[in-house]
């Protein structure tokens, strides 16, 4: 798994109680880097969700990397988007397949938020990134 | 007296725990929660009496044609109507399309069919397809800013525009505004169109005298009334409903079948094809028992206070912007906090237990209308009580908190 990762998830893992959980979430997605608006198409907006989430995804050749960035119009969405992005940015294909999002959101106590039936996007998200990473392996 | 303990004991539900928070349920205008007395007969019906309906002469099949008859007679006193005035279907949605469908025929191009801009989807989207089916065309009654309904401005403008169909909300799922349907109504008559009114929030909460609404058509969602889920129903004024064209076909709605035609039953039975929701219509009758035990001055009366103490305590609250009319209305509050998505507090206080929607609660018109993605919704039924908006009011001020 990658520091990056490893680093961001740090607060949230030792949060005492689910109060200070969801704080360290919003925090995250407070330092998100804005989604440049050109990015905002349709295209990117993943659907189904009660929010607003959009999720650029793009395979950088020279580099042999997923490109990726997002933005919602929530903050807990935003907040476990970043999770996300901290989670597959940068890495080849072939690591990004590696990965397996349920059991690291498993080890956070997020589990709950994978569930389709949450409808906030997130597993529609990863779900598109790994099929990405499956494209170009 | 409005025993609010005793009636708590009898919906096991409320007792359960969630995150590990005493539950508090504030979604009963998505469904209402079930008595012990539902729940036994749907175990008693499968356990003890299930046999099918109307066919068979064994005893079983005969009880269970009786038990099941005997709930359209119960809701028909419910709503002080005859029971043969009673269709069962799936839930309001299935009513409303089997009501469109069933007026399709005597539809021409350029027909009108009006329908209020805070209408649910499921009052909606049927209506649209109708209108291309048939060349009708939609147009929707005026709304003030508030999103109120002036029933004096929405019956000129039924008298000026002449729609031959009339489709509107008792109470509105999103603000539980209650509407004035008495002017609509009367206008309507005056050109002969025919009133469709969506009850299916209204019908738990205002126990509906459909004579004195004097409606065409009435559509309920037993879910929504304390009874089991994939049932509701519909009323018509029978001269009308017997009219209706049927809207699916097949077994137990026929009369005679050859291979090349057959002949209906007389309405009812002619919207009732095949197998119906026999365990569902015959535990739907301890849930109309049910409030019908409740008198309904004092009910109404627990209500309101339960939601007039939620609207004191939520606009005492900086920041918080109410959608719903305080006054006249069900019991669901529709509201926001600043400019926080709805999703986040609904996220939040679900951590605390407090069960509320979130999001556009299926009337989109309303929230293009009021330029925001949507609301947070917190719905009370009879067996709320303060202490339930006590600890909501806690937990919204704690949610507050984690997002400032
Ligand atoms: C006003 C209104 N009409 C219609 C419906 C549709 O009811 P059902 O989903 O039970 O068919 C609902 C349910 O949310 C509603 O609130």
């Amino acid at each position: 798994m990658n520091s990056t990762f490893k680093a961001v998830t740090k607060d949230i893992e030792i949060a005492a109680g689910w109060q200070q959980k969801y704080r360290q979430i919003m925090l995250l997605g407070k330092q998100l880097p804005a989604m440049p608006d050109a990015l905002k198409v349709d295209d990117a907006l993943v659907k189904g969700c009660e929010s607003k989430v959009w999720l650029y995804i793009e395979f950088d050749h020279s580099e042999n990397s997923l490109v990726l960035a997002g933005d919602s119009d929530t903050r807990i969405v935003k907040g476990l988007l970043a999770l996300i992005l901290a989670l597959y940015n940068g890495l080849t294909p072939e690591q990004a397949a590696q990965i397996n999002a349920y059991d690291e959101f498993e080890r956070l106590g997020l589990i709950n938020h994978l569930s389709p039936s949450r409808g906030n996007g997130i597993k529609a998200m990863v779900d598109k990134i790994q099929t990405m990473a499956e494209q170009k392996r | 007296m409005f025993d609010i303990a005793k009636i708590r004991a009898d919906f096991p539900l409320l007792n359960e725990t969630v995150n590990e928070q005493p539950l508090v349920y504030l979604d009963s205008a998505a469904t209402s929660q079930k008595p012990q007395a539902v729940i036994d007969a749907l175990a008693r019906f499968y356990s003890h009496e299930n046999a099918n309906v109307h066919r068979g002469r064994h005893t079983l099949s005969e009880n269970a044609t009786r038990n099941y008859e005997h709930t359209r007679t119960l809701l028909a006193d419910y709503f002080s109507v005859k029971s043969n005035e009673i269709v069962w279907t799936k839930g309001a949605t299935e009513s409303i399309n089997l009501i469109a469908n069933g007026l399709a025929s005597r539809l021409n191009p350029g027909d009108k069919i009006a329908l209020s801009a805070i209408e649910h989807h499921a009052n909606i989207v049927p209506w649209q397809q109708l209108a291309q089916r048939t060349g009708a065309q939609v147009i929707i009654l005026p709304i003030e800013n508030d999103l109120s309904i002036n029933s004096e401005h929405c019956s000129e403008f039924i008298t000026q525009q002449r729609p031959k169909i009339v489709a509107i909300t008792h109470a509105s799922n999103t603000l539980g505004n209650i509407t004035d349907l008495a002017p609509i109504i009367s206008a309507c008559k005056a050109i002969n169109a025919i009133s469709v009114v969506d009850g299916a929030q209204a019908a738990m909460h205002l126990r509906p005298h459909l004579p004195e609404i004097s409606c065409d058509l009435y559509v309920f969602s037993a879910h929504k009334m304390l009874g089991p889920t994939g049932l509701g129903g519909l009323y018509g004024r029978y001269e009308l409903l017997k009219s209706l064209d049927v809207y699916q076909t097949g077994g137990e709605m026929i009369e005679t079948v050859s291979l090349t035609q057959s002949t209906f039953r007389d309405a009812p039975g002619k919207f009732e094809a095949g197998t119906p929701n026999i365990a569902g219509v015959i535990a739907f009758a301890e849930a109309i028992n049910y409030l019908t035990s409740l008198d309904f001055q004092q009910m109404r009366q627990h209500e309101h206070t339960v939601f007039a103490y939620a609207i004191n305590q939520l606009a005492a609250i900086d920041g918080i912007r109410i959608y719903s009319n305080q006054e006249c209305n069900i019991g669901n509050i529709s509201f926001n906090y600043k400019d926080e998505h709805p999703f986040d507090l609904a996220t939040l206080l679900d951590g605390f237990g407090v069960a509320v929607r979130s999001g556009h609660h299926c009337t989109q018109p309303i929230m293009s209308q009021l330029g925001i993605p949507g609301t947070v919704r917190a719905s009370f039924a009879l067996y709320n009580n303060k202490d339930d908006v006590d600890a909501f009011i806690n937990a919204l001020k704690n949610s507050i908190e984690l997002l400032d």
